[in-house]
């Protein structure tokens, strides 16, 4: 194994080329560029039907695009079948918009699938250790670890699958609407936890999400989908700027301008916070 | 780089050291995790400076090395130490399979479950017969509610659907017995009677029983199927918090649609195996097809048609009722979808035969013997 496998040097882990995406008559994409830089969090915004959910499945190989070029952590995923090994599935982790997790399984179970088909080194003591100190970095209870998925609520099994996802260490992480379903505290928990675990780990993440307050709290940048590209790619302020009708009315409405300053008042709190702490520390 | 984690020991005056050097991944660590896990004796500290890349698996490594002897941590990079922080948060052990009890708990509650499901299986059965007749009086009130193009479409996947294997089946059938009746009647000179066997046995036995078998392969386990996915994804409690009820949405036409179909396919498949019988005993005995076709007339009663004809909508209604209560049972997980599947298939199929045998004794014993 040379160093290049063990972790991606370049700058961008995700490039997107030209890509054509198509249902029979119907086209998705069209000419959609995109770039994703290491060890950001990129939001991917758009409307219902406007194939973000498409874009997530190109990215990770299981939807052929029509034409257009995909490069994931330096290999082409256009080039390869979707059961082909190609040295990328264990460095990803994905988190489907269901949880999609093995429902004959329980959630420790779930996590070491991944291990195990990788890693068939690992010793089963071994395994279980890793699968019950992720489920709690993954904000479960340790209770959690032996439940079947039938068994949990269903913002538990996205936290269950985010385990799940973040089994193997994976340099990439695409999230599919995570806080979709939520109650606001569980999303703002979640959000938390994933800014800390990117943050921790190192992760670049994919993050397809309509949850506003997730893009304010933890996004590094968004990507904005619609008339079957990307229109617009940077961060909150950059994209204020930007004219686009759709843009406008997404983050001129009432909820982006609610979230927008939920964010601000964060600001202030953890800097009140930190002022507290430098007063205690003299 | 290389390709696995080590340790070396290092002996120091104030204690020993375990000094660990290479990348600490999930990808490299298997054989470090044996290897201290192996090592006994008191440490005093473990050196990570020599140690990158590292990620969480690692971490855990050596944290868990150095909870367990009391080690202090050296020489951990920044990122290590964050990843050494969040491991120990997040630390704890719990069985990552289901609870079980040990074996002389679990046989004796296995048992009494069994025979509790069976007794609480019965009163479902029942109940869920109680609602098929609730929701089919509901619909005699209001016929309205009936839904034909259910009723069609579910007739045309029971019925018209299955006709080409059905018949290719039967003919099939219908060849092996005429030519095996032949074989055995030759012995007493009597072949004249392969047409009586081939005629009365697919009329009135195997028609019916052969069909009512492949539909509840068929048919009865896509009911199970169907209606046990809807009941995963909540299509089921759906249509009940709309107001429309499953069992009429969903079960009365699959159950007419059978019981309407059962005799169609059963006279159908009972024809098939007629001209099967004919075909060989054409090519075998050399009975014209024309003259084992007008044998048939002569020779199989009327009322050997009316005892086919009779049993199949029973048979139909019970592949249908098995496949729809089952799919309706299903709750929890995918493999439970396939497990009501079985079971429907199974009932039904048993069922049935148990049906068919009652109903020879009875139709002898009324005289249509």
């Amino acid at each position: 194994m040379s160093e290049e496998d063990l972790h991606f040097e370049g700058e961008y882990p995700i490039v997107i080329e030209g890509l054509k995406n198509a249902f029979g008559e119907f086209v998705v994409h069209e000419n959609l560029d995109l770039k994703v830089r290491q060890g950001e969090i990129l939001g991917v915004v758009g409307g219902s039907g406007s194939g973000k959910s498409v874009l997530m499945r190109s990215i990770i190989g299981l939807q052929f695009p029509s034409a257009g070029r995909i490069e994931v952590l330096g290999k082409d995923i256009t080039a390869a079948e979707p059961d082909e090994v190609i040295g990328v599935r264990n460095r990803w982790g994905v988190l489907f918009q269901g949880g999609a997790l093995f429902s004959t399984l329980t959630v420790g179970e779930n996590v070491q699938i991944p291990l195990k088909q990788f890693y068939p080194e690992l010793t089963q003591e071994l395994l279980d250790e890793i699968a019950c100190y992720k489920t709690v970095l993954s904000g479960l209870p340790r209770e959690a670890t032996n439940k079947y998925p039938s068994e949990l609520s269903g913002g538990m099994k996205k936290r269950a699958g985010l385990a799940r996802a973040l089994a193997l260490d994976p340099e990439l992480l695409f999230l599919d609407e995570p806080t979709a379903g939520l109650d606001p505290i569980g999303a703002a928990r979640f959000d938390e936890l994933l800014r800390e675990l990117t943050d921790t780990l190192g992760l670049t993440v994919f993050l397809i999400t309509h949850d506003l307050d997730t893009l304010y709290a933890i996004c590094d940048r968004v990507a904005v989908l619609a008339d079957k590209k990307v229109i617009a790619c940077g961060t909150i302020p950059e994209l204020l700027e930007n004219q686009h009708p759709w843009i406008q009315e997404y983050f001129g409405g009432p909820r982006a301008r609610a979230a927008h300053a939920a964010k601000e008042r964060g600001k202030d709190m953890s800097k009140q916070g930190m002022d507290k702490q430098g007063d205690s520390g003299a | 780089m290389r390709d696995r984690a080590e340790f070396t020991i290092r002996e120091e005056e104030v204690g020993t050291t375990v000094v660990v050097d290479g990348p600490l991944l999930v990808a490299t660590i298997a054989d470090l995790d044996t290897d201290l896990r192996e090592l006994s004796g008191s440490y005093q500290a473990i050196d990570i400076s020599q140690a990158a890349p590292i990620d969480t698996v690692g971490a855990w490594i050596i944290y868990r090395f150095s909870r367990d002897h009391s080690a202090t941590i050296t020489g951990a990079s920044e990122q290590a130490q964050v990843l050494l922080r969040a491991v120990e948060e997040s630390a704890t052990t719990y069985a990552v399979a289901p609870p079980q009890e040990d074996l002389l708990t679990r046989v004796p509650a296995h048992v009494g479950k069994v025979v509790f499901d069976l007794l609480a299986g019965t009163r479902r059965n029942l109940g869920f017969l109680g609602a098929l007749l609730v929701a089919a009086g509901g619909i005699i009130r209001h016929p309205s509610r009936f839904r034909l193009r259910a009723l069609v479409r579910q007739m045309e996947l029971v019925g018209v659907t299955s006709l080409p294997i059905i018949g290719l089946m039967r003919f099939l059938v219908g060849i092996v017995i005429a030519q095996q009746g032949a074989i055995q009647l030759r012995e007493f000179g009597a072949e004249i009677y392969t047409i009586n066997l081939t005629g009365r046995i697919s009329l009135r036995e195997l028609g019916i029983l052969m069909t009512a078998i492949m539909v509840a392969g068929r048919s009865g386990s896509a009911f199970a199927a169907q209606i046990g996915t809807m009941k995963l994804t909540e299509e089921i409690d759906a249509m009940r918090t709309i107001g429309v009820s499953p069992v009429e949405a969903l079960v009365i036409p699959r159950v007419l649609a059978a019981m309407l179909m059962m005799p169609l396919l059963g006279f159908y498949a009972a024809v098939m195996a007629i001209i099967g019988g004919a075909v060989i005993s054409q090519f075998q005995l050399g009975i014209p097809i024309l003259t084992f076709l007008s044998r048939i007339q002569e020779v199989v009663p009327l009322h050997d048609l009316y005892v086919g004809v009779a049993k199949a909508p029973v048979f139909g209604l019970i592949v249908a009722i098995s496949g729809c209560y089952q799919g309706m049972q299903v709750k929890g997980n995918a493999e439970e979808v396939g497990l009501r599947t079985t079971r429907a298939v199974v009932q039904a199929i048993f069922l049935v035969i148990v049906l068919d045998a009652f109903f020879a004794v009875f139709f002898t014993e009324i005289g249509w013997g």
